[in-house]
C-alpha cells in the first residue's frame, strides 16, 4: 500500500504528493507548538483530568514502592534518622534460620492450595453449569464465604477446630469413630487446616469466574460432542477445559500469586506456630516488621518484601512465557 | 458589551463578599485570641483495654471529668489501648499511640534510647513524692543518659490463680492451693481427670507471652535467662533448669494429659478460658484480676491467688515485672507538662494521696470495678500498707481468696525480667515451649540450643 497505484488518475496523484508534503513539513509544525497552543489543543484539560490519578497513584502506589527501595537499604526505627547499611539488610534476611521455615511453609501452602483447592472450584462451576434449577442459588451459596469477612470466618473455623473432644469437627468425626484430632494444635496438621479454610473462603470468587466463562462457551460443540457419543466426563476433558484454558491459566497465576503471600489466615489462627510451622514469609515480614515492641526492623522486612516482588515478578514472566502457546493456541 | 459588564459586575460583587468573609473571620480568630488567656493543651490518654465493660468505661469517664474540671486548661482524649508487642510497634512506628500510655518494664529503658519516649525529667523531679520512690523501681523508666522517660505506675510479681470451683470439683482443698511444682502437677492431673477440664493451662502464643511464662517457672526454679547487660549480657536460656521446666510441661502435657486441648493461649485468651472455668490453674501477673473483671465478667467465687512454687534452690525467686506511664516524644513542653499531671492524677496519686486514694476507690466501687487488688509497691512497702488501710472500706475483691499470695509474696525473692533485649529473649523461647506442647517427640536440648543462639544474637544486635 505504500506505493502510488499506476493507474491512479493525476488528481489523485497530485493529492497525494500534497499529502507527502504536509508529512514532511509536519515535524516543523509541531517544532513551533507553544505553551499556549498546548493549552488551546485541550493538554491542560487532559492534564487536569490525569491529575487525580496521577496524584492518588503517586501517593498511595509509586511513593511507597520508592520508599520501601529506600528503606530496604536502611538501618531505621521511623523515629530516629535513618542510616544507609547497603545490602545487609537482604544479607540478613537470607542467613536468618527462620528465612528457610518460612519459604518452605509458604510454598507447601501453594502447593497443597494448589492440589486441592484450585480444581473445586472448575469442578463446582461445571456441575452448576449443568444444574437447569435454582443455578442463581447455588451461585449465591458458592459465592456466600467470600461475603463474610475474613476475620469472622477465621473466627468460626476456630471454633471448628476445637481441639478438644467437643470441638465441632472433632465432634462430627467423633459420630464415626475418628479422632479426636489436634488441628490447629499439631505441627503436621495446622498449614493443612490452614489451606482448608482459605480454600472455602476463596472458592466462591473463582467459581464465579468459571461460571462467566462457561457461558462464553459455543454450546454448538457440546451438542456436537453428544452427536459422537461423548458422555459427561468427554464433554469436560475434549470442550470444556480447551475452551477455559486462556482463564484457567490466569487463575492459575492469580492463585499461586495469591498464596505465596498468604498473611490472614497464619497471622489469625496460629500466628505462624506451633513452633514456626505455619510460618509464612509474609507473616516473616510482619515479625520483622511489627514483632519486637521496640522497634520494627523495617529494612529486613522491607528488604524481604522486595524479594519476594522480584521472585513473583520473575515467576510471572516465566509463566506467562510458558504457557503462551496453551492459552492463545 | 451588556452581558460582558455584567459579568464584570458579577466578579467584583464576589471580590468584595470574599474579601469582607475572609475579613471577618480574621477579626473572630483574633478576639477569640485575645480572650482566651491560657490556650488549651489537648491530650489523648491510653484508658482501658478493648473490649472492657460499659461500667468500667463510664467510671473512667467520670475520671476525664474530675480531671478536667480540676486543669480547665488541659482537654482529655480517651483512647483505648492494651499494650501488646505487635500492635505497640506499630502504632510506635505510625505514630499513632496516645500522647500518654503504658508499657512494660521491659521496655521503657530502651525505647528512651533510642529517643522513641519523650523525656519527662524535669516534670517527675517536680513532683512531690519524687523521693518516695522505689530506686529499683523507678530505674525501670530511666535510660542510659539518667533521663526518667517513664514513670512507674504499678508493680507485680508472677503468681499462680486457680478455679476454686475446680479444685473442689476435683476433690482438693480450694484453701490449700499447691506450694511445690510437683503438687502443681498431681494436682493439675487430678482436676483433668475428674473434671474434664485443664488441670493446667498455660500462655504457648507466638507473642513473646509463652516465653515470658517459661522464663518464670525457670527463676521459680533457680536459673536464669541471661547474665550481664547491654548487647555485651550473655544469653543463659539453655540452662538445667530450663530443661527441668520444659520436661514438667512435656510430663503434664503427654503423660498426664492434664493441659487441655488448647497450647496457643495468648494473655487475653488465658483469662477468658480461666474466668470461664476451663482452667484449673495458670502463671500470670498478681493483678490480672482486674482484667478478669473488667473483660471477662469471672463470677468472683471461684477465684483463687496463690505465690509461685520456689524450688529449694537459693536462686529460687519469683519474676517481678511493671507497668510505666510514657509520653509520645514528639510531645510539645505543654503538652508533655499536661501528660504528666495527667499521669499524677490517674495513676500516681490513687498510692500516694489519701483523699484521692478514697477518691477513686469509692468511684471504682460505684461502678463495681475491683479494689485492692493484690499487686508490689511503686513507693516503699509502708505507703503501699498505707494507701491499703485508706481504702479499706471500699475493697470489694475476694481478699481471702488471695490470701495464699498477700502472705507469701514478701517472703519471696523477687527477681526483675531479663534485663537486655527482653521481649527478643522472650520471642526465642515461644517456639521451643510451643514444639514441647505439639510435638510429644520434640527434641528440647536442639530446641534449646537454636533459642540459646537466636537469644543471644539479639542481644548482641540489642533488638
Amino acid at each position: 500500500m505504500s506505493t502510488i497505484d499506476p493507474v491512479a488518475s493525476t488528481a489523485e496523484k497530485a493529492q497525494h504528493a500534497l499529502m507527502s508534503k504536509a508529512q514532511a513539513e509536519a515535524p516543523r509544525v509541531r517544532a513551533r507548538r507553544t505553551p499556549a497552543s498546548w493549552v488551546r489543543d485541550g493538554g491542560l484539560s487532559t492534564l487536569l483530568f490525569l491529575l487525580p490519578m496521577l496524584l492518588v497513584f503517586g501517593a498511595f502506589s509509586w511513593y511507597p514502592i520508592v520508599r520501601t527501595v529506600i528503606m530496604s537499604l536502611q538501618h531505621t526505627n521511623l523515629v530516629q534518622p535513618a542510616t544507609w547499611v547497603g545490602f545487609a539488610n537482604f544479607s540478613q534476611v537470607i542467613h536468618d534460620p527462620l528465612f528457610p521455615t518460612a519459604v518452605k511453609n509458604t510454598a507447601e501452602f501453594a502447593l497443597l492450595a494448589l492440589v486441592f483447592g484450585y480444581p473445586i472450584p472448575l469442578l463446582a462451576a461445571v456441575v452448576m453449569s449443568e444444574v437447569r434449577k435454582r443455578r442463581g442459588l447455588y451461585s449465591a451459596l458458592a459465592y456466600l464465604p467470600v461475603v463474610i469477612p475474613p476475620v469472622v470466618a477465621v473466627l468460626l473455623w476456630k471454633t471448628f477446630y476445637d481441639a478438644s473432644p467437643t470441638g465441632v469437627f472433632n465432634t462430627i468425626l467423633g459420630w464415626v469413630g475418628l479422632g479426636p484430632y489436634p488441628w490447629l494444635q499439631s505441627q503436621q496438621t495446622a498449614l493443612p487446616s490452614l489451606v482448608l479454610e482459605s480454600t472455602w473462603a476463596n472458592a466462591g470468587g473463582t467459581v464465579i469466574i468459571y461460571l462467566a466463562a462457561l457461558t462464553g462457551v459455543n454450546h454448538e460443540l457440546y451438542e456436537a460432542a453428544s452427536v459422537d457419543g461423548a458422555g459427561l466426563w468427554n464433554k469436560v476433558w475434549h470442550v470444556t477445559l480447551p475452551q477455559l484454558r486462556g482463564v484457567l491459566l490466569v487463575t492459575m497465576i492469580l492463585q499461586i500469586i495469591g498464596t505465596a503471600q498468604v498473611f490472614l489466615e497464619p497471622y489469625l489462627f496460629t500466628s505462624g506456630g506451633p513452633a514456626n510451622a505455619t510460618l509464612t514469609v509474609l507473616l516473616l515480614i510482619y515479625n520483622y516488621a511489627f514483632g519486637n515492641s521496640l522497634g520494627g526492623d523495617y529494612g529486613a522486612a522491607t528488604a524481604l518484601s522486595l524479594m519476594l516482588a522480584g521472585f513473583l515478578a520473575v515467576f510471572s514472566l516465566v509463566y506467562l512465557r510458558a504457557t503462551r502457546s496453551w492459552s492463545t493456541g | 458589551m451588556k452581558s460582558k459588564g455584567r459579568a464584570m459586575k458579577s466578579i467584583r460583587m464576589g471580590m468584595t463578599v470574599a474579601a469582607v468573609s475572609l475579613l471577618a473571620v480574621s477579626a473572630g480568630s483574633i478576639s477569640r485570641a485575645a480572650t482566651s488567656s491560657s490556650p488549651t493543651v489537648t491530650i489523648s490518654v491510653a484508658s482501658l483495654i478493648p473490649g472492657s465493660t460499659k461500667a468500667a468505661t463510664q467510671q473512667f469517664a467520670n475520671q476525664v471529668t474530675q480531671f478536667e474540671k480540676a486543669n480547665p486548661s488541659i482537654k482529655v482524649q480517651s483512647v483505648e489501648y492494651q499494650w501488646t508487642g505487635p500492635t505497640f510497634a506499630a502504632k510506635l512506628a505510625a505514630g499513632t499511640l496516645p500522647t500518654v500510655f503504658t508499657v512494660p518494664f521491659t521496655d521503657a529503658r530502651t525505647l528512651g534510647d533510642n529517643g522513641q519516649l519523650a523525656d519527662l525529667t524535669a516534670e517527675v523531679k517536680a513532683l512531690p513524692y519524687y523521693s518516695k520512690y522505689n530506686p529499683a523501681v523507678i530505674a525501670e523508666g530511666t535510660d542510659s543518659k539518667g533521663q526518667i522517660v517513664a514513670v512507674p505506675t504499678a508493680a507485680y510479681a508472677q503468681a499462680l490463680h486457680y478455679n476454686r470451683k475446680l479444685f473442689v470439683a476435683a476433690g482438693l482443698n480450694p484453701n490449700k492451693p499447691p506450694t511445690t511444682w510437683a503438687q502443681v502437677e498431681s494436682d493439675a492431673k487430678q482436676i483433668a481427670t475428674k473434671t474434664g477440664q485443664a488441670g493446667y493451662a498455660e500462655m504457648g502464643k507466638d507473642d513473646n507471652t509463652a516465653g515470658w511464662i517459661l522464663t518464670t517457672l525457670v527463676y521459680s526454679l533457680g536459673g536464669r535467662m541471661e547474665t550481664g547487660i547491654g548487647t555485651k549480657a550473655t544469653a543463659t536460656v539453655d540452662n538445667p533448669q530450663t530443661v527441668a521446666a520444659l520436661n514438667m510441661l512435656k510430663k503434664m502435657r503427654w503423660t498426664d494429659n492434664s493441659m487441655g486441648s488448647n497450647f496457643s493461649y495468648g494473655w487475653s485468651d488465658i483469662n477468658q478460658a480461666f474466668a470461664a472455668g476451663q482452667v484449673g490453674m495458670y502463671v500470670s501477673g498478681s493483678d490480672v484480676y482486674t482484667n478478669l473483671v473488667q473483660a471477662s465478667n469471672i463470677d468472683p467465687s471461684i477465684y483463687g491467688l496463690a505465690p509461685i512454687p520456689l524450688a529449694a534452690n537459693k536462686n529460687a525467686g519469683v519474676l517481678g515485672g511493671g507497668t510505666l506511664a510514657a509520653v509520645r516524644p514528639d510531645a510539645n513542653p505543654a503538652t508533655a507538662a499536661a501528660a504528666v499531671k495527667w499521669i499524677d492524677y490517674y495513676y500516681e496519686q490513687p498510692l500516694i494521696n489519701k483523699a484521692q486514694a478514697i477518691r477513686n476507690a469509692r468511684t471504682l466501687t460505684a461502678s463495681k470495678q475491683p479494689v485492692g487488688v493484690p499487686a508490689l509497691p511503686v513507693f516503699d512497702k509502708t505507703q503501699y500498707d498505707l494507701a491499703n488501710t485508706w481504702i479499706k472500706p471500699y475493697i470489694n475483691v475476694p481478699l481471702n481468696q488471695m490470701k495464699p499470695f498477700s502472705t507469701g509474696i514478701f517472703a519471696q525473692k523477687l527477681i526483675p525480667e531479663p534485663e537486655a533485649s527482653t521481649q527478643s529473649v522472650y520471642h526465642s523461647l515461644d517456639a521451643v515451649v510451643e514444639a514441647v506442647l505439639t510435638d510429644q517427640n520434640a527434641n528440647i536440648p536442639s530446641l534449646l540450643q537454636q533459642a540459646q543462639s537466636s537469644a543471644q544474637s539479639a542481644i548482641r544486635q540489642g533488638t
